[in-house]
């Protein structure tokens, strides 16, 4: 058992620059957000893995602030480990973004902490 | 599959609405509170019989103890359960069965929010959890809008199907004089309204209104012998798959297709036999997923299902026939008004009354689409 909590080890990972999921050993099924068991069996044999980074959108919702902030995009990406996760994708017109469209994972910074963002995969 | 359900062993013997719209000077203790001294007068009982308290509040996460002290009850049993706007529907699962099993003998089942005189915002704590709110949903438009997003890509559904929903709620709402929005609403209208989260529109959103509903619900002996018609529960069944839309599985298939056949099986019914409808509609995009969900319609057809006003005044299927969340009323949770226009039908007092109901389906939904349950009533002539 380690130390601390999975989330914790998680976010430490990010800020060293690392992209970690958890794969069950027997089932071998990836998993996020973190946590202490396979959801649903309950199997807490597992290990941290490296993400690859590559995924394709899901789905997208294109937000739209009052002016004069621009309207923004929150995606679902589905990574290629078959997991899912909220993020947004950067450097693409929000109108641009669609599904299945292939991005690739970068760590950036927000409001002063590590976060995970996309870029399209091909840029 | 079905579960063991006590069948028709209880009823909604009293039910009553307070406040809809706006009740300014109000706070939602006190609308609870008045939803359930009217809906205890309805069934022909006394504060002092009820011995199993049902609550949930915006504000208050002990409700339930707030409610007992509030009212000078000690009851046997008290809950005040979180599984978001489907809360009410458990509630009637829990009470059914503990009233069947004798474990307590009446039940008020009560809600109240002053969400728009108190300041027009949600009120309710809930927000994204740590590993959505840093990229800073709407939430939870934005939640249900990437479950459209994905519904419009699989199906083909459309804005103006979206639109539909919304149309035809406010149809019903105009012939609900307690419903708060009223006057013309036509597709254009809504297809030209502001976008808030792509396709979810102002127009495809709940109102924010202030609100109180409340039920009683007793063994349907008792409930026989109440001044209004029984309303016996005939199933009601529920089923949670998640709670971030991020760790939905299908996005375009809610856990009301597990809790739905569920109480269709406890009650020996099957969607064809229900007669009205009533859908927790926070989002346009809800009613065409539960409609599915719920088996009025093949998945992926819930688009297509409510063209040409079908699910409108004097459509094939009546839905939301009180205007629902988008044009009765929405005080942050709308579950227990859609239980309250489900029995009305039943006893034959809605305002915007279909002939001849004998069943009668409210559907809660909770979170993002998330906890989902189903409550079905019928009349007297289906026990």
């Amino acid at each position: 058992m380690s130390a601390t909590g999975p989330e914790r080890h998680w976010r430490a990972a990010l800020a060293e620059g690392r992209f970690l999921l958890q794969r069950a050993r027997a089932s071998g099924t990836v998993f996020f957000p973190p946590r202490l068991m396979e959801p649903g069996s309950g199997d807490d044999e597992w290990d941290w893995i490296e993400a690859s980074g590559l995924g394709t959108v899901h789905a997208v919702t294109v937000i739209h602030p009052k002016p004069p902030q621009p309207p923004r995009a929150v995606v679902l990406v589905d990574l290629d480990e078959q997991v899912r996760l909220m993020s947004e994708v950067e450097g693409v017109p929000a109108e641009a973004i669609a599904i299945g469209l292939r991005v690739r994972a970068r760590i950036g910074e927000r409001d002063g902490a590590p976060i995970l963002l996309f870029d399209a995969a091909g840029a | 599959m079905g579960g063991t359900f006590p069948r028709g062993a209880t009823a909604i013997a009293g039910l009553a609405t307070f406040g809809l719209g706006e009740c300014p000077g109000w706070t939602s203790l006190e609308m609870a509170a008045k939803a359930g001294q009217l809906a205890v007068a309805d069934a022909g009982l006394t504060m002092r019989e009820v011995d199993g308290l049902f609550i949930c509040l915006p504000d208050d996460v002990l409700a339930g103890l707030s409610l007992a002290e509030y009212l000078g009850l000690s009851p046997r049993f008290t809950d005040c359960n979180r599984t978001g706007g489907s809360a009410f529907m458990s509630h009637v699962a829990t009470a059914a069965t503990m009233l069947a099993a004798g474990y307590i003998d009446t039940a008020l089942i009560t809600y109240g929010s002053n969400q728009r005189s108190g300041g027009g915002k949600l009120s309710t704590p809930v927000g994204s959890n740590a590993w959505e709110a840093p990229y800073k949903p709407l939430f939870p438009a934005s939640s249900y809008a990437l479950a459209a997003s994905r519904h419009f890509h699989q199906y083909g559904t459309t804005r103006r199907q979206l639109a539909e929903v919304a149309v035809a709620a406010r149809a019903w709402a105009n012939g609900n004089p307690e419903a708060f929005a009223q006057g013309p609403l036509g597709i254009d209208e809504v297809l030209a309204a502001r976008m808030l989260s792509s396709p979810i529109s102002v127009r495809d959103c709940c109102l924010v209104t202030d609100g109180a509903a409340a039920v009683v619900m007793t063994r349907i002996d008792r409930a026989r012998d109440a001044p209004r018609p029984p309303v016996p529960v005939l199933g009601a069944a529920a089923a949670t798959w998640h709670n971030a839309i991020s760790q939905m599985g299908d996005l375009t298939t809610t856990a009301a297709a597990e809790s739905g056949p569920r109480a269709y099986a406890m009650a020996g019914i099957g969607p064809g036999d229900v007669d009205v409808v009533e859908l927790y509609d926070a989002f346009t995009i809800n009613t065409i997923l539960f409609l599915e969900d719920l088996g009025f319609c093949p998945k992926g057809e819930g688009g297509r299902f409510v063209e040409d006003g079908a699910i409108a005044p004097g459509g094939r299927l009546p839905v939301n026939t009180n205007g629902g969340g988008l044009s009765c009323c929405h005080p942050g949770m709308y579950g227990l008004f859609a239980i309250v226009e489900a029995a009305r039908q039943v006893r034959g007092e809605a305002a915007n009354q279909i002939p001849g109901v004998d069943i009668a389906l409210a559907h809660g939904n909770g979170g993002a689409l998330s906890s989902q349950a189903t409550v079905i009533l019928g009349s007297a002539a289906t026990i």
